[in-house]
């Protein structure tokens, strides 16, 4: 049973460099269809008021690609972000446009180009509390306490209601867009797992008054009992208001 | 319901104002007096004066915890409770009730409006205890005014204001994070922020807590005066908004600049935004003033600390410090 066993690790162990390669090269394929327009034949990016020009002479305008590594491509992909239909956007989420195959032939292949790896995140390692204290320190000022999202000058912070373990964990060392990012000496993949820990706990509130009302915060609540109370209390005053008889 | 509540206000203020003397036919029965109600009703009063007058001490009472806000709501909850509880005792069973098919019609000579007054008058003279009731009254609604003005006593000192400009940052102060570890410069990257505070003092003090960035020097912008203040570009800002105090928590940090903004600190408050690069300018937004700015160096063991103290008073804007 063992040495079948190892047997079948072999043939893997022999089989995989090459389906690899493959895969790279398949990526690299795609990547010249799709992604040069931006980030340049080599993938080392295409300043905005340079000579580069993309395919057909498109001028685009991106970041190299090069050192950003697997973890970066994963979660541009599979978020949706990339390809953008304009360079100067911000990245939203949207339905991938490519398959889940061709996403992990393109992550191989800018994986290739060197940077870190897909990071594996492990929510259930976290400690809530510690995530609720670091979440509260370093993301609750733009995506809100309860993970809706916000606003700050120039961008959207998204939800983070449809974000998996690994794009949180992988947004949080890339810094997509506008967001700062957080290398592993500021906050440490320990820290890290908690935090997604409380995100994912946002993900399904506790709504001890029954009733979320969307989960917009406090003060749009109150507006909405103060609406509900003020309702009430017309309604009240309308019937002791009322004459009798007649 | 209006008209009673005018009708109590004139019972309880216009007394006196009559300049007739000779007295008119009555328009009014004589109203037996309703002693009883009386009391009750200044009871009620007196009960809503003293919850009331509870309110203060309670907000002044922060050791109380977190019941605070609970007693704080009960204290204002009640007194209002029983003040309506002295209108209605009042508009029942102390103003005479009559049943009007048609409204009055509008006083027009001089002898109709006399005759209302009259009326209004008349009415009241089933009270017996007015003084009572009239200072009762004038209790309650002093303690109530008295409760919603004791929050206004958080609005910060009035007369020793220099305290607000004392921090615990002077020179030789390492920076520390939220566990009390010394910085690192190295920790510090491009596009990444810290939040900091003075090593050995008190992390919830106003002037304490910094925001730290690391931008490219060769984007720095900074003063001549302020030459030096930032090394490896590594600068630090008063994470205490100038406008309204709240925390800088937001840092724009672009990861493509040439194709969106350029980086900033922003107040997730207001928006007020401030630039890093440039001493904390102000960008956009309420604030009145720059954020001020903390010069670094950093010490043989490759930390941070403190090389003096900040450019200007940390803090939100009060009297005297709203310039740029």
């Amino acid at each position: 049973m063992l040495k079948r066993f190892s047997v079948v690790v072999a043939a893997l162990a022999l089989c995989a460099p090459g389906a690899h390669a493959d895969l790279i090269s398949r990526g690299r394929s795609l990547y010249q269809q799709g992604c040069i327009s931006c980030h340049g034949l080599s993938a080392r990016g295409v300043q905005p008021y340079g000579h580069a020009r993309g395919a057909g002479g498109v001028r685009g305008a991106g970041p190299s690609l090069v050192g950003v590594g697997a973890l970066a491509a994963d979660l541009y992909l599979s978020a949706g972000y990339m390809p953008l239909r304009n360079a100067r956007q911000q990245p939203v989420r949207h339905q991938p446009l490519y398959s889940a195959d061709d996403i992990r032939a393109l992550v191989a292949y800018i994986g290739s180009l060197g940077g870190p790896p897909i990071p594996h995140a492990h929510p259930e390692r976290g400690s809530l509390p510690q995530g609720l204290r670091l979440y509260t320190e370093n993301c609750a000022g733009c995506h809100q306490m309860d993970a809706q999202g916000g606003l700050v000058i120039g961008a959207l912070p998204p939800p983070l209601q449809s974000a998996s373990p690994t794009q949180i964990a992988e947004a949080v060392r890339v810094g997509p867009y506008l967001m700062p990012r957080f290398p592993k000496d500021v906050l440490s993949d320990r820290q890290l797992d908690s935090i997604i820990a409380y995100v994912e706990l946002t993900k399904h509130p506790v709504d001890r008054g029954g009733w979320g009302i969307g989960h917009i915060g406090a003060i749009p609540e109150g507006l909405v009992a103060w609406l509900l109370a003020g309702t009430v209390l017309v309604v009240l005053a309308r019937i002791i208001g009322e004459r009798r008889g007649e | 319901m209006i008209d009673r509540l005018i009708a109590f206000l004139v019972l309880l203020f216009a007394r006196g104002k009559r300049r007739r003397t000779e007295p008119l036919d009555r328009l009014v029965p004589e109203a037996p007096a309703q002693r009883p109600w009386e009391l009750v009703a200044a009871a009620l009063l007196f009960l809503a004066m003293l919850s009331a007058a509870a309110f203060v001490p309670i907000y002044a009472i922060d050791s109380l915890g977190h019941i605070q806000t609970q007693l704080l709501g009960l204290s204002l909850g009640l007194a209002f409770a029983f003040v309506a509880a002295a209108c209605v005792v009042f508009a029942k069973r102390l103003v005479p009730q009559e049943t009007v098919v048609e409204p009055y019609p509008a006083p027009e000579t001089e002898h109709e409006q006399e005759r209302l007054g009259e009326l209004v008058a008349e009415s009241g003279d089933g009270l017996t205890r007015k003084r009572l009731l009239k200072f009762a009254g004038a209790g309650a609604g002093a303690a109530l005014g008295a409760a919603l003005l004791t929050p206004a006593a958080s609005l910060g000192p009035f007369i020793d204001v220099a305290q607000l400009r004392k921090t615990a940052w002077r020179r030789g102060v390492r920076l520390v994070d939220d566990f009390g570890d010394p910085i690192p410069a190295k920790r510090v990257h491009v596009g990444s922020f810290l939040t900091a505070y003075p090593e050995g003092a008190d992390h919830d003090a106003l002037g304490s807590p910094l925001v730290v960035v690391r931008l490219r020097i060769q984007d720095l912008q900074l003063p001549e005066a302020r030459a030096g203040w930032a090394p490896g570009g590594i600068v630090a800002y008063s994470k205490i908004c100038t406008h309204a105090g709240c925390a800088i928590a937001l840092y724009r940090a672009p990861l493509f600049e040439p194709t969106s903004s350029r980086p900033a600190l922003v107040c997730p408050c207001h928006y007020s935004t401030f630039d890093p690069a440039a001493g904390g300018k102000v960008l956009f937004g309420p604030a009145g003033r720059n954020l001020p700015q903390l010069p670094l160096e950093i010490d043989g063991e490759g930390n941070l600390h403190a090389a003096g103290t900040f450019s200007g008073p940390p803090g939100p804007s009060w009297w005297g410090v709203r310039f740029r």
